[in-house]
C-alpha cells in the first residue's frame, strides 16, 4: 500500500508538472498580447517594451518557465498582471466560495441520484423505473447553463423563493448547488440502480429474507449499505466534471468563486491567474482520482491495487 | 469489459434489435428531424435568420413573444427566432459530427497504438493521456477558444483536442485485452503480419465500441459547443448557434424567457437523442451488457 501510494504520488507530481508545462506553453504562444492589455491602447511602443521587460516577457520560453517553476516550488503562483496582487492570495480568497458550491453540488447529486436509483431498483421493470431512467438521460443531456437559468427563472424570478444571484447566505446556495448537482445525479441514479440490483440478487440477501427478516429491514440494513459504498467511492472522479461546471454555474449565478476568477482572467488575458486556476483545478482533479482509486479497494477487498 | 471471443453481431440483426427499442426510436426520430431542418433550413425558414424585421419588435423596442406570425417569437434585434433555431441546427450538427469525428480518430489512433505496440511508445502515449485527463477540460477549451479568434472550425478543433481522451482510454483497454487473446496469438504463430493482425482482426473487433463512443460523444460535443457559445467564446454571432442565441439574449431573459428556453430545449433534445441512441447501441452491440437492463 505504501509503495503503491508513493508511486501514485510521484506520478501525480509528474502529471501536474506536465499540465504546468503545457498550459505555460499554450499561453506563451498565444496571439493575444498581455502587455497591450496592461499598457492600454494609448501607450507608446517604448512603454510597451518597458512593461514587457519588467515582467520578464522578453525572455525565452525556457527561462520564463524556469522562473515560474522556481516560484512555484516556494508556493508563489506569481503576480496578477492587472490586479496588482498575488495570484495565490486571489485564489485563496475565492476558494471557499467554490468549495462551498462543490459541497452543495455533491450533496445534491448524491441525494437526488441515490434516492432515485434505489427507488428505480426496487421497482425494477415498472413504468416508474423506466420513467426515472429516461429522467436520468435528460439530466445528463441538459446543458448546465440552461438548467441554471430555468431554476433561476422559476424559483428566483417567478416564485421569488430564492435570490437571483449573489453569495452569503444559505438561500443563495440552493439554486447553484442544485444546478451543479443535476448533471451528476443522472449518472449516480444509473450507477446506484445497477449496484442495488446486483446486491439484491446476492445470496446473503436471499439468506436474510429466508431467515424471516422483513423486506424493509433487508433493504435498509443489508442491501443499501453494500450497494451505496462502491457508488459513493466514485465521488473523487466527479471533481473533474465539477471543475468545468463551476465556471458555468458561477457565471450564471454571479457566484464569486475561482470559476469566475478564471473566466474574467481569460477575457483580460491575465495569464498568471489563468495558470494559477488551471494548476489548482488540475491538482484537485488528480487528488480526486487518487482518492477514488484508494477508497475502492478499501471498500471492496476483491479489488487489488497494482 | 467486452468479451471479444463472442462474435460481433451482424449489422442487420443489430439494427433490427435497435429499432425495437422505443427510446432508441425516439432518439433516431429527433436526430432525423434536426438533420432535415439543418439540411433544408433555407427552404424551411419563414424569414432570413439575419434580417432585422420591420415588425419584429414592439413599438417600445421589445422582442415579440411566440405568436401566429412568429411561431417562436423574435429576438432582441427583431429577428425571427424560428429561422435562427433552424439555421442553428446546422452549427450544432456540423460541430457535433466534425469535432467528434476528429476526436474519435485521434482517440482511436492513440488507443490502438498504445494498446497494440505497448513498449515505451505505449507508455508515453498513455502517460500523455493521463496528463490530459488531469486538465480541467472546460477551462482548457475556454482558454483555447478565447486565444484563437473563434470560428466554426476553430471551435470544432478545440472540442476535438479536449474530447479525444475518453475514447483513447477505452480503446486502449480494449485493444490490450484483445491482443492478449488466443486467436491473436494463433494468427501470430501462423505468421500473419502486424498490419494484417491490426486491420483484419483488431480493428473489426473495435468497431462496435467505436460506434457506441462515437454516438455518445456527439452528445458531449453538442453540449460543449453550446456551453462555449453561451460563454461568448464559441461560434460567434451573427452565425446562429443555439448556445450563442442564449448568450445574445440572456440580459433580457426575465422579460423574454422564450429566447433562452426554446434554444435551451433544442440543445437538450439533440444531446438527449444521441445519448438515447448511443446507450441503446451499447446494449445491442455489446453482448456482455445484455441482461443488465
Amino acid at each position: 500500500m505504501a509503495a503503491y501510494l508513493m508511486r501514485r504520488l510521484v506520478a501525480a507530481f509528474l502529471i501536474l508538472l506536465g499540465v504546468a508545462a503545457i498550459t505555460f506553453f499554450l499561453l506563451y504562444v498565444l496571439p493575444a498580447d498581455p502587455v497591450r492589455q496592461i499598457a492600454g491602447r494609448s501607450a507608446t511602443a517604448q512603454t510597451v517594451e518597458n512593461i514587457r521587460h519588467q515582467l520578464g516577457l522578453d525572455q525565452p520560453f525556457l527561462v520564463q518557465f524556469g522562473r515560474y517553476l522556481a516560484g512555484l516550488s516556494q508556493g508563489d503562483l506569481g503576480h496578477s498582471y492587472l490586479q496588482k496582487t498575488d495570484v495565490a492570495t486571489l485564489i485563496w480568497a475565492r476558494l471557499p466560495a467554490s468549495l462551498l458550491l462543490m459541497a452543495g453540488g455533491i450533496f445534491c447529486e448524491l441525494l437526488i441520484g441515490l434516492t432515485l436509483g434505489v427507488i428505480a431498483a426496487l421497482r425494477r421493470g415498472s413504468a416508474l423505473d423506466q420513467g426515472l431512467m429516461v429522467g436520468s438521460f435528460v439530466a445528463v443531456s441538459a446543458p448546465q447553463f440552461v438548467v441554471g437559468l430555468l431554476l433561476l427563472y422559476i424559483f428566483g424570478v417567478r416564485l421569488s423563493w430564492f435570490p437571483i444571484s449573489g453569495y452569503g447566505s444559505f438561500s443563495h446556495l440552493v439554486l447553484p448547488s442544485v444546478t451543479l448537482g443535476i448533471l451528476g445525479s443522472g449518472w449516480y441514479s444509473r450507477m446506484m440502480r445497477s449496484s442495488m440490483i446486483d446486491v439484491l440478487r446476492a445470496d446473503y440477501i436471499r439468506t436474510a429474507r429466508a431467515k424471516g427478516l422483513g423486506r424493509a429491514r433487508v433493504v435498509l440494513r443489508h442491501a443499501l449499505p453494500n450497494a451505496i459504498l462502491p457508488v459513493v467511492a466514485m465521488i473523487g472522479i466527479d471533481i473533474g466534471i465539477f471543475m468545468g461546471g463551476i465556471v458555468v454555474v458561477e457565471s450564471v449565478f454571479g457566484w464569486p468563486g475561482i470559476g469566475q476568477l478564471a473566466w474574467q482572467a481569460i477575457q483580460r488575458v491575465d495569464i498568471p491567474i489563468i495558470m494559477g486556476v488551471t494548476l489548482v483545478s488540475a491538482t484537485a482533479i488528480v487528488l480526486g482520482n487518487l482518492l477514488a482509486d484508494i477508497i475502492t479497494p478499501l471498500i471492496d477487498p476483491r479489488i487489488r491495487l497494482r | 469489459m467486452t468479451d471479444a471471443a463472442v462474435p460481433v453481431p451482424a449489422p442487420a440483426t443489430a439494427l433490427s434489435r435497435l429499432l425495437r427499442r422505443k427510446l432508441a426510436l425516439l432518439g433516431i426520430a429527433i436526430i432525423l428531424v434536426v438533420t432535415l431542418s439543418a439540411v433544408f433550413a433555407p427552404w424551411l425558414v419563414p424569414y432570413s435568420p439575419d434580417e432585422q424585421l420591420f415588425d419584429g419588435l414592439t413599438i417600445e423596442g421589445a422582442p415579440l413573444a411566440p405568436n401566429g406570425t412568429f411561431l417562436f417569437g423574435t429576438d432582441l434585434l427583431g429577428r425571427d427566432l424560428l429561422s435562427r433555431i433552424l439555421y442553428g441546427a446546422r452549427t450544432s450538427l456540423i460541430i457535433g459530427v466534425v469535432a467528434n469525428g476528429a476526436a474519435l480518430v485521434i482517440g482511436t489512433l492513440i488507443g490502438v497504438t498504445a494498446g497494440f505496440f505497448r513498449g515505451w511508445t505505449g507508455a508515453v502515449l498513455m502517460r500523455f493521456t493521463d496528463l490530459m485527463m488531469a486538465f480541467p477540460a472546460l477551462l482548457l477549451a475556454i482558454c483555447l477558444a478565447a486565444i484563437f479568434t473563434p470560428s466554426l472550425w476553430i471551435v470544432a478543433m478545440v472540442i476535438a483536442l479536449v474530447n479525444w481522451v475518453q475514447t483513447a482510454r477505452v480503446i486502449y483497454t480494449e485493444t490490450t485485452a484483445l491482443s492478449e487473446r488466443e486467436f491473436i496469438a494463433a494468427e501470430r504463430s501462423l505468421g500473419a503480419s502486424t498490419p494484417r493482425i491490426l486491420f483484419r482482426h483488431i480493428l473489426p473487433h473495435l468497431v462496435p465500441m467505436i460506434i457506441v463512443w462515437g454516438t455518445l460523444g456527439i452528445s458531449t460535443t453538442v453540449l460543449l459547443e453550446a456551453t462555449l457559445s453561451y460563454l461568448g467564446v464559441g461560434v460567434q454571432p451573427p452565425t446562429p448557434s443555439w448556445g450563442n442565441i442564449i448568450f445574445e439574449n440572456q440580459t433580457y431573459f426575465q422579460a423574454a424567457p422564450w429566447l433562452v428556453f426554446i434554444p435551451g430545449a433544442a440543445i437538450l433534445l439533440l444531446a438527449l437523442a444521441f445519448n438515447l441512441v448511443g446507450d441503446a447501441l451499447r446494449d445491442v452491440l455489446d453482448p456482455t451488457q445484455r441482461g443488465a437492463e
